[in-house]
């Protein structure tokens, strides 16, 4: 579709994207030139590198390598707490990093369930510590996103698709050649770039579930650069090191994912006919048990440790919680206004630096980010004044590349089935994008707002750069509590921010629904 | 009339409003928190000085100085208080901090006269475990037990850096084996004190590091007696935290008065049941009940600000090559 005439111009979404380009590159570049001679990448810099490399593919393999097979099931089967499932699948990735090791080592830890139970049948206890760890942790984080953007797909293939190939009598092997493997070829790159570039910039859960300092990623080394060294030059260099492999990455997406949408329907609520053999019902059912069990059990963990708490609470907590839900409301606004043009113009145009663009927040070291702000702002104005809309801004940039993967393939769609009858009816920009744009995105844009919100409400990020007394956001209070031995109240502050986070998601994620299906 | 006298009081209200001096004080993020000293500190302060006592959390320790750092000769801060002997080589470096005249009767165990920074409160790192299982007498002990124990990275975490220097100065040259005996009993390796403590807690391992006034929380705040701190016989590495004037100030008046007041009772006295940590001047009321439980290493670690700036890089690298075996 390059090369045709579209319905709406690409300019509003490629200045969003220069404007996100120059927040991310800006801020680098401002730290850049605040270094002082530094020294370059040292072995234990490469060493780092390594390990990065190897725990992001091998998370990011597997996150979507598993989301397959649990996306199909979800796909193709209809229960009782089906939309709760999807909607808690969306919980492990918006915790706070420090709550959601706690959970998962409440399960996989020396002392869990998972061992405890062992230890009833007399065997060892479960060795999580380890690049083993590191990656199951990260497939805890990703696997329900990946499932997510995986499922989505799916439901991208109009109802008619599934009447018409059960009409055909298409057995498993032709509904995969004609419909489910040209949609994984469209949508399955984009996700491994999306979990590869989260677990690229990881950093305490690959420490901690790492057992070590052989978990040494970039992230840590740009963290220890800042800290221990105060090596400014060498922070900035690691941080263009982690864009350049998040950028690589994102290319080669982009280059691999190939193919025309499925054509447009008639938006019927979907039907399966196929898959309904014992053998392929109890295979569906096992991964949806398997991929529950793996999830939800560190989220009971999470809220059975909670519960005591929430009596602790004080106003301080529910003040921060407040300012979260603020902060989350102006982030999924700035958000939504990136990227629906940035989407747009993704779909309409030939060039892929929206779509880069998109995905470079994640590869953003928060700490370089969040540094270069203050060196930008601090000359002009009072860094603690703006620590709100600097928050939501950024969490908004960081929830970018999520949205991205959401709206564009739809965005794709959208101008391919609707784009050549707009024109012929002269309906353009303004007018294209409300009666046609806009509605048909409504699905999408309500997903990707809901994961804004909560990922903005879970997240620690710039805050505690320019957090002042006045102002702190949940994430920073159940910190400031662990930090004062307040462990109990922690968790119930923990199992608060969940119920916050999973309730924007529900919400957001809900209104935008436009049929029966999720 | 009326209008006019109303209008008067307000307009001499806002004057008397713009001349409450501000001192801007950095500090690190616990400090400020509701559960830290900050509330308490500021409202004892602001009784006796007549200004508006601004404190402004920034991350933790080395954060602070990467703040202070950035901020240069423009910074807005006063005084920084939170740094320790670990970094306040590096901030003498800067040239940005002035010199002190507080003098006061310090508790410390060892001696100071730093002529830059005043010390506010001090303690022992130590490993915490439940009172109820034995502990190991020292390192050589503990990586012969089969003790598990999570610590900090001294990357990213202030205890973290303490531990690595206890065992430097308890061990020098032998560290490197210490660290190697050390890594089958460690079960991993945190960002921070939080996660650390808190995995302690839901019984990942038998022993965190920590402070030996930790047990002291437990028991003071939640009348619980079950954590203990194992006193090691190599002595324990201390932890001082200190603050400095900064030279740039344009309250230096009241910047020396926050200095004095911070070695004052009023101040003191808050510290041990919010920080966590022994005060610099003993109260005139003496330490809270429930600290006279805790252990009292007998001899204290502690190397000078220059020794451990020099020590520090080779430190972390025996410490790398240990635990990436």
């Amino acid at each position: 579709m390059a090369g045709r005439a579209q319905p709406v111009s690409g300019f509003p979404g490629i200045s969003a994207a220069l404007l996100v380009v120059a927040l991310i590159l800006g801020t680098l570049g401002a730290v850049a030139l605040r270094a002082e001679a530094g020294t370059g990448l040292g072995a234990s810099d490469w060493a780092a590198l390594r390990f990065t490399l190897t725990q992001a593919s091998l998370s990011a393999l597997l996150s979507v390598g598993l989301a397959v097979p649990v996306a199909r099931a979800l796909a193709r089967r209809r229960f009782p707490g089906r939309a709760l499932l999807i909607a808690l699948l969306g919980a492990p990735f918006i915790l706070p990093v420090i709550v959601a090791i706690l959970g998962l080592l409440a399960v996989f830890g020396r002392a869990g369930w998972l061992s405890s139970f062992f230890g009833l049948i007399g065997l060892e206890p479960v060795q999580i510590y380890g690049l083993h760890g590191v990656v199951l942790a990260h497939v805890f984080f990703n696997l329900p996103l990946a499932t997510r953007l995986i499922l989505q797909g799916w439901q991208e293939i109009p109802a008619e698709r599934f009447r018409l190939a059960a009409q055909l009598k298409a057995g498993p092997l032709a509904m995969w050649r004609l419909l489910e493997g040209p949609m994984l070829r469209r949508v399955a790159p984009g996700a491994l770039a999306v979990v590869f570039a989260i677990c690229l910039s990881s950093f305490a859960v690959a420490l901690t579930l790492g057992g070590g300092p052989r978990a040494t990623t970039i992230e840590l080394a740009i963290y220890q650069a800042f800290r221990f060294d105060f090596d400014l030059g060498r922070a900035a260099l690691l941080s263009g090191v982690q864009l350049l492999l998040t950028g690589a990455a994102a290319l080669a997406a982009l280059r691999v994912s190939a193919g025309e949408g499925f054509g447009a329907g008639l938006d019927r609520a979907v039907r399966r006919w196929d898959g309904q053999g014992a053998a392929a019902r109890g295979l569906d059912a096992a991964w949806i048990a398997l991929s529950a069990g793996f999830l939800l059990l560190p989220l009971a963990a999470i809220v059975l440790s909670g519960l005591p708490g929430l009596a602790d609470l004080n106003s301080t907590v529910w003040r921060a919680a407040g300012n979260s839900i603020l902060v989350a409301a102006i982030s999924t606004v700035i958000l939504l206004a990136l990227a629906l043009p940035m989407a747009a113009a993704a779909a309409a145009g030939r060039n892929s630096l929206t779509e880069l663009s998109g995905i470079l927040g994640l590869a953003a070291s928060p700490l370089v980010i969040g540094t270069g702000l203050f060196i930008l702002i601090y000359p002009v104005a009072d860094p603690f004044a703006l620590a709100l809309p600097v928050t939501a801004l950024v969490n908004a940039v960081m929830a970018l590349p999520f949205a991205m993967r959401i709206l564009v393939p739809r965005a794709r769609e959208v101008l391919g089935r609707y784009g050549r009858l707009s024109l012929s009816l002269d309906m353009q920009g303004w007018a294209f994008v409300r009666r046609v744009y806009l509605p048909r995105m409504r699905a999408q844009t309500g997903f990707a707002a809901g994961l804004a919100a909560a990922l903005s409400m879970g997240d620690l990020g710039v805050v505690a750069l320019f957090a002042d007394p006045d102002f702190a956001t949940l994430p920073l209070q159940i910190y400031r509590l662990m930090g004062a031995y307040r462990m109990d109240a922690a968790a119930g502050a923990a199992l608060l921010l969940l119920v916050l986070s999973m309730g924007a998601f529900w919400i957001l994620d809900r209104g935008g629904r436009w049929h029966a299906e999720v | 009339m009326k209008h006019l006298a109303f209008a008067a009081g307000l307009l001499g209200a806002s004057a008397a409003f713009a001349e409450t001096p501000e001192l801007t004080v950095y500090t690190y993020d616990s400090f400020v928190s509701d559960w830290g000293p900050g509330p308490a500190v500021e409202k004892a302060f602001e009784a006796v000085c007549g200004c508006d006592l601004k404190l402004v959390g920034a991350g933790d320790g080395a954060a602070l100085l990467a703040r202070v750092k950035l901020e240069g000769e423009r910074s807005d801060a006063d005084v920084v208080l939170g740094l320790d002997t670990n970094l306040t080589s590096a901030a003498k470096q800067t040239g940005l901090f002035a010199e002190h005249a507080v003098s006061a009767e310090y508790a410390l165990p060892v001696e100071w006269n730093d002529a830059t920074f005043v010390p506010y409160d001090w303690g022992y790192f130590a490993f915490v475990h439940n009172a109820d299982a034995a502990a190991p007498a020292d390192f050589k002990a503990l990586a012969e037990s089969d003790k598990k124990i999570v610590i900090q990275d001294p990357r990213s975490s202030t205890p973290g850096l303490g531990l690595l220097l206890w065992v430097k100065a308890a061990y020098g040259d032998e560290a490197p084996e210490i660290w190697t005996g050390l890594s089958d009993n460690i079960v991993t390796v945190t960002k921070g004190w939080s996660e650390a403590y808190g995995m302690f807690l839901e019984g990942e391992a038998d022993m965190v590091l920590s402070y030996t006034t930790s047990p002291a929380y437990h028991l003071i705040a939640e009348e619980d007696g079950s954590k203990s701190a194992a006193a090691f016989d190599e002595g324990h590495y201390m932890q001082v935290e200190v603050a400095g004037k900064l030279a740039n100030t344009d309250q230096p008046e009241l910047a020396d008065q926050f200095l004095a007041f911070m070695v004052s009772d009023a101040f003191q006295s808050i510290i041990p049941t919010t920080n966590w940590m022994y005060p610099a001047v003993t109260p005139a009321a003496g330490l809270p009940k429930g600290f006279e439980t805790l252990i009292a290493p007998e001899k204290s670690l502690l190397l000078s600000e220059t020794e451990a700036a020099e020590l520090r890089d080779a430190a972390l690298g025996e410490w790398l090559d240990a635990l990436s075996q």
